[in-house]
């Protein structure tokens, strides 16, 4: 972990709501791995008072990149910083999303929304890994898929889908996952994106049996574990303890994941 | 110019005022990467019960104008577990070391006392008597003169360490209470505790916090907590600690200037994690610009 409050921004790009910066920090991103979140200060006063916990969505050599929807004040005030200004970030933050495995064999990427950020970054490293990755890349309607040319750019493959039809399969991003197990067997799936999603993704990998690594997304107030305010009830570890999303997580493996409690 | 920011509360000598505040500070080494313990006078240490406590349901925090709501029901490790794997490091530290003491009884509090007396490591205790989250309706022993009292008094007698009651703001006459930790024998007092709070989903029309009621903290409880430090240090004769909304040198100054002899630091180590050390840094340039030798020649000297 390494706090750098003068991170610059190099690049930025917007889609409506959606945000792309590009950071320049090398010593968060010589540490960053997919899965793993940034704590970025909006404001210099305390209006909002909180950092915004953001995850990681790229690392391009000394800088890292975020992507992020305008979902509050907090996330809109960021929006809004400009090229060559400078943010205050903690990171890299959390667990990884890649588990130590010997071979990864074929990997599935499931994002909704804005959950995608993490896994651009997880697919290029899951690449290198050795992995066939395939991504899964689902929103309402076209405008929610902005990232999507740049995962084909990276070599990996990528199937859409909108609930309206306007792009891609014509359904939820879950119909789109169900399909696809239907035709081939992945080794491991990755998910990331609103929780009702995420929940129905996890209850299609209980069924097949597929080892599932699951993003949750929390408020925090400080992102580093000393706040405990970030917790969600998980199983197995700890008798069901509340276990603090920013430290224990966000990555948590699926069959972990209480979800009537993960609201 | 040679600047001395030390302060004695007559129990313990800091090096400078400024503490950070428990439940703000985990159990101070989440904060290792971000401070050198040797420039902060000290660190109360997150609210231990004699056995792990699992805390409230989520959610715990919300935002709010300025401040922070939480109602972390006081989630901890416990008192065994802490003293085993924690305090060793911390002893390592060259930071005065204040454990935050709770229980859900009188006997509890004792307990926790008794079973720390035998540890190592540590300066003093500060007695959480007022952490709004607990309880149904925010009940403390803090928002009663004889509670207060008769507890303090009970701690006394279990420990062989200074007491620091910690008191809640949530009452009529802060001045009653604090007088009644100084009768039951308290070394000094610590003020404030968070303000009982709650927040409303529009949307859904539901509390922003599965616990309804929360703590508020953040600069937005700052003027609060300057008054009521203000109307106990000019009633006690014992050492008052101040905090709430502390973010600047300025804020803490503050606090000095209406007669805490140190204070701490609490929300603003979630956005800047070096606050404390920030702080101390900026009281010595305050000094420096004022040409004060020594930070206690601040302490209470209000001009009313």
């Amino acid at each position: 972990m390494q706090w750098d409050s003068r991170a610059k921004i190099i690049f930025k790009q917007n889609w409506n709501d959606y945000h792309l910066f590009r950071i320049e920090t090398p010593k968060i991103a010589v540490e960053a791995r997919p899965g793993q979140f940034l704590m970025v200060r909006v404001s210099d006063t305390p209006y909002p008072l909180l950092r915004r916990p953001i995850s990681i969505h790229s690392r391009e050599r000394n800088a890292l990149e975020i992507f992020f929807q305008v979902a509050g004040q907090g996330t809109a005030l960021l929006s809004r910083k400009k090229e060559g200004e400078t943010l205050d970030i903690i990171g890299p933050l959390g667990k990884e999303f890649i588990p130590d495995w010997e071979h990864l064999g074929i990997a599935y990427l499931i994002g909704g929304g804005r959950g995608i950020a993490p896994l651009y970054f997880l697919g290029k490293e899951l690449k290198k890994l050795g992995a066939k990755v395939h991504v899964l890349y689902g929103g309402k309607t076209l405008a929610d898929l902005p990232v999507k040319e740049k995962f084909k750019k990276a070599g990996l493959g990528m199937t859409c889908s909108t609930d309206d039809g306007s792009f891609g399969f014509h359904g939820f991003v879950t119909d789109l996952l169900e399909n696809e197990i239907q035709k081939t067997t992945p080794q491991i799936l990755f998910i990331c994106g609103p929780n009702s999603m995420m929940k129905k993704a996890a209850e299609l990998a209980a069924a097949h049996k597929i080892p599932a690594r699951i993003s949750l997304e929390s408020m925090m107030g400080c992102g580093f574990g000393a706040c405990w305010g970030c917790v969600k009830r998980i199983k197995k570890s700890d008798n069901g303890k509340w276990r603090k999303i920013c430290e224990d997580g966000p990555v948590f493996w699926a069959e972990e994941i209480i979800w009537e409690e993960a609201e | 110019m040679m600047i001395d920011l030390s302060v004695d509360l007559g129990f313990l000598k800091l090096r400078n005022p400024v503490l950070a505040a428990s439940g703000t500070f985990g159990y101070g080494l989440e904060f290792a990467p971000f401070i050198d313990f040797d420039k902060i006078g000290g660190i109360v240490v997150k609210g231990l019960y004699f056995g792990p406590r699992e805390g409230n349901p989520p959610p715990r925090l919300v935002e709010t104008t300025g401040g922070l709501i939480n109602a972390i029901g006081l989630q901890g490790v416990g008192v065994e577990k802490f003293s085993e794997e924690v305090l060793p490091k911390l002893r390592e530290l060259d930071t005065a070391v204040i454990v935050n003491i709770c229980g859900a009884s009188d006997e509890e509090y004792i307990q926790v006392i008794e079973y720390l007396d035998r540890q190592e490591g540590v300066d003093a205790y500060e007695l959480n008597i007022s952490c709004p989250n607990v309880e149904k309706n925010g009940f403390c022993p803090a928002l009663d003169p004889d509670t207060t009292g008769a507890l303090v008094k009970q701690a006394k007698a279990a420990g062989r360490r200074p007491i620091i009651a910690k008191l809640s703001p949530n009452v009529t006459n802060i001045v009653e209470i604090a007088r009644a930790a100084e009768d039951g024998g308290a070394d000094g007092i610590s003020l404030i505790n968070t303000l009982l709070a709650m927040a409303v989903d529009v949307e859904t029309r539901r509390p922003k916090l599965a616990n309804i009621f929360g703590g508020l903290s953040g600069p937005a409880i700052k003027p609060i907590a300057l008054r009521m430090t203000y109307q106990v240090a000019t009633a006690v004769n014992i050492p008052v600690i101040g905090m709430g909304g502390i973010m600047t040198a300025a804020d803490a100054i503050e606090f000095l200037i209406v007669g805490a002899k140190a204070v701490q630091v609490g929300t603003a180590n979630f956005i800047d994690p070096a606050s404390t050390m920030r702080i101390a840094g900026e009281m010595k340039d305050f000094c420096e610009r004022k040409g004060i030798k020594k930070i206690t020649e601040l302490i209470g000297t209000i001009k009313i």
